[in-house]
């Protein structure tokens, strides 16, 4: 007859795991309905799609080891592995262990967990020294990395950021209660082994040690309800705290190999994203809100989390400048501006533009368009030299907005007014494919990632700086090298919004000394113009452009280059060395006799030469 | 009460103004910059909407602060957000937002 163990102190822990999985359901179920009828479906049959490998693959790579937070910070990668895959193999390798001991395929759900308790002698157990030993081996693992946990807490420098994130009361409790889990762990085997003698190198050792000077056998009972008292604390608390990341991140990973992605409204696979967040931190020192303004609150770490618990920050939602920084640097990549978008959304559901005056196309035609953009003709020095390099290189090109465009319809877009930016891109989307263009070239990198992504186009589109590359290398422009130094910023929209780095790197580089900086490429930082931000005011955004220009130009280049009419408008006032986009820097350097435009139409026109 | 000769006579002030400021105080609210609008019309010179339809800022925010509430209804709903307007203001108001604002309120959507 099978025998089943039990003890009061197993009650707890095994209330608190029904508690767990109740409300796990409960949540799962109420996201589920936001999801639409053939999302379900997708979902329901994705176990059979053939992609479980690749699924299982990435959970235990992100999940368990937590390859990205190796990638920021050994030492957070370290800490957090030690919890999940330490944590993970222990219940693993102690199922395995006490089913092979009790020899059937059904254990009561504690049974592993408590496995000690039950067991009077290792006699007769198979491997019995190989288990207690690799048990041994996770819990030290686990315990070490809770010594790690321990110290960030005090010295958060060396895990790469200033401070943790602020945990809340509730966090507290579920953080405290997952710090005693293991230390009481520790305890209660030990002093059983002391009885018992079937521990291992580390509660073997540590119980003989503590039974010379304690009563091991009186004290391994509490230890043992302590231990399942702290297991529960943890359980009962997780779907209300931060730990709720663990089971929502496996869901996400999940989702992301069925091809689910971030949509235009605030749905299922947001709320399962926003739930992925772990509050871990790392964005806390990307965001320039918070490092320029003192604006905490922005910071994803705290705005998803107000999200998660009903109390949004409609600060949070409005101030963000999109800029990306913290989607970049987040360990579960979380898509923060589509989540704040969406919710910019939700806001302006009854907000509607409307745009019946638009221009019908006319039948000009041409194989390279040129769109300028709202921005650059705030910059005239910008469009007029693209013109005078395309002259000057022999192309036939269409000027589309030479006297003044349609806006493209991401200012809109970025504001949540997905219905009223539909009228200007359906209208320069007629526009654009009248004209017979093959390639669509822009000088504003807002336009050129709406073009790309929202507009159907169906030919290439390319920023000037990825074109005027191409210019020189079929040397149809021929341009001077000068040993200036030049300082390189990455618009947020070129180079993350559309992952062009290189491009304008080589451009450079063939007309002048290249600083990199540290805040280039991926970290590049928010120039403090950007139209992702609504509510910022002028001051604050002046701040945010000053202290992004220290940094830019902390190695004294002679000229600062971008690739973006807004960034240029937003620092030129304020940097003391001459502002240029990278089309006029590249009009400066082409040789005097293959110009085809008069070089004081230039000067007339763009100010910054003026600085040279 | 001490008695200074003279006495202050009851407010005999007379509004003409038929308009309705309720908005325009709300607006403040939401966007304070708005306090700093000279009127000087840079606003409109470069406005992208204002190349293919008569639209003007400048006198949207005239007509919000006279509280002439219908003709602002009218005209806000041909600007196209694309921000233009708030790098070229001299005086740092956050038109952007303030022409969010106010089409937020007049969708009813009370913000203060």
């Amino acid at each position: 007859m099978y025998y089943i163990d039990y003890d009061p102190f197993v009650l707890p822990f095994t209330l608190g795991v029904l508690a767990l999985l109740v409300m796990l359901f409960w949540k799962f179920f109420q996201w589920w309905d936001k999801l639409q009828p053939e999302d379900r479906i997708v979902i329901r049959t994705g176990l059979r799609s053939g992609k479980l490998l690749a699924i299982l693959k990435e959970v235990f790579l992100e999940s368990l080891i937590h390859r990205r937070m190796w990638k920021q910070n050994p030492l957070q990668g370290y800490m957090h592995m030690t919890f999940a895959f330490g944590w993970f193999m222990l219940i693993l390798i102690g199922n395995v262990e006490s089913r092979i001991h009790s020899g059937v395929e059904f254990n009561m759900p504690y049974y592993p967990i408590f496995f000690k308790f039950f067991l009077d002698s290792n006699e007769g157990l198979p491997f019995s020294k190989s288990f207690t030993f690799i048990m041994d081996f996770f819990l030290l693992l686990v315990l070490s990395g809770l010594v790690l946990a321990m110290f960030k807490r005090v010295n958060a420098k060396l895990y790469g950021m200033k401070k943790p994130a602020k945990p809340e009361a509730i966090d507290r409790i579920a953080l405290t209660a997952l710090w005693f889990i293991f230390p009481l762990r520790l305890l209660a085997e030990s002093f059983t082994s002391a009885v018992t003698g079937t521990g291992g190198f580390l509660t073997g050792n540590l119980g003989e040690f503590l039974s010379g000077w304690l009563p091991a056998r009186l004290l391994a009972y509490p230890a043992w309800w302590s231990y399942s008292v702290a297991l529960s604390v943890f359980f009962v608390c997780m779907p209300f705290t931060r730990y709720m990341h663990i089971p929502a991140e496996v869901l996400l990973i999940y989702l992301r190999h069925l091809g689910f992605k971030p949509s235009k409204t605030y749905d299922f696979f947001s709320v399962v994203e926003v739930n992925s967040c772990p509050s871990c931190g790392v964005c806390v020192e990307s965001c320039q809100l918070k490092s320029s303004l003192g604006h905490g609150n922005i910071v994803p770490a705290y705005f998803l989390r107000g999200l998660k618990k009903d109390r949004e920050d409609m600060q949070a939602v409005n101030e963000c400048m999109l800029c990306g920084r913290c989607q970049q640097v987040c360990p579960v990549g979380i898509h923060v501006n589509d989540i704040r978008i969406q919710r910019r959304d939700l806001l302006n559901k009854q907000v509607v533009f409307n745009y019946p005056y638009l221009p019908p196309p006319d039948h000009q035609k041409a194989d390279v368009v040129y769109f300028a953009g709202c921005m650059t003709h705030l910059t005239p020095g910008i469009k007029r030299s693209v013109e005078n390099i395309l002259k000057a290189a022999g192309i036939h090109y269409l000027f589309l907005d030479k006297e003044g465009g349609i806006c493209c319809g991401r200012p809109l877009q970025i504001a949540g007014l997905w219905d009223s930016a539909r009228q200007l891109v359906e209208s320069n989307q007629r526009l654009i494919r009248q004209s017979g263009a093959r390639l669509l070239l822009t000088s504003c990198p807002i336009c050129l990632k709406v073009f790309r992504e929202e507009y159907d186009l169906r030919i290439p589109v390319m920023h000037h700086s990825q074109y005027l590359v191409q210019l020189i290398e079929a040397e149809l422009i021929n341009v001077a090298f000068s040993s200036r130094e030049v300082s390189y910023h990455d618009p947020c929209e070129l180079g993350r919004g559309c992952g062009i780095f290189e491009e304008p790197r080589q451009l450079i580089s063939r007309i002048a000394g290249l600083q990199e900086i540290t805040a280039g490429r991926e970290k590049s930082l928010c120039c403090g113009g950007s139209l992702g931000g609504l509510s910022l005011s002028f001051q604050e955004r002046k701040r945010l452009a000053s202290d992004a220009l220290k940094q830019l130009l902390a190695g004294q280049p002679d000229l600062l280059i971008t690739a973006c009419p807004l960034c240029k408008k937003t620092f030129q006032p304020l940097s003391p060395v001459g502002v240029m986009d990278i089309a006029e820097f590249l009009y400066t350097a082409m040789e005097q006799k293959t110009r085809t435009a008069q070089p004081e139409v230039l000067i007339n026109c763009n100010e910054t030469v003026a600085v040279l | 009460m001490p008695r200074w000769g003279y006495k202050i006579h009851e407010d005999r002030q007379v509004i003409w103004e038929e308009g309705d400021f309720s908005l325009v105080e709300r607006i403040r609210l939401a966007e304070p910059s708005l306090c700093l609008c000279i009127s000087c019309g840079t606003c409109a010179s470069g406005c992208t909407a204002a190349q293919f339809t008569d639209f003007s800022l400048r006198r949207v925010i005239i007509q919000l602060q006279r509280g002439r509430i219908e003709e602002v209804r009218q005209e806000i709903d041909r600007c196209m957000l694309c921000g233009k307007c708030i790098l070229t203001c001299p005086r740092g108001v956050n038109t952007r937002h303030l022409v969010l604002c106010i089409r937020k309120e007049l969708s009813g959507d009370v913000l203060y």
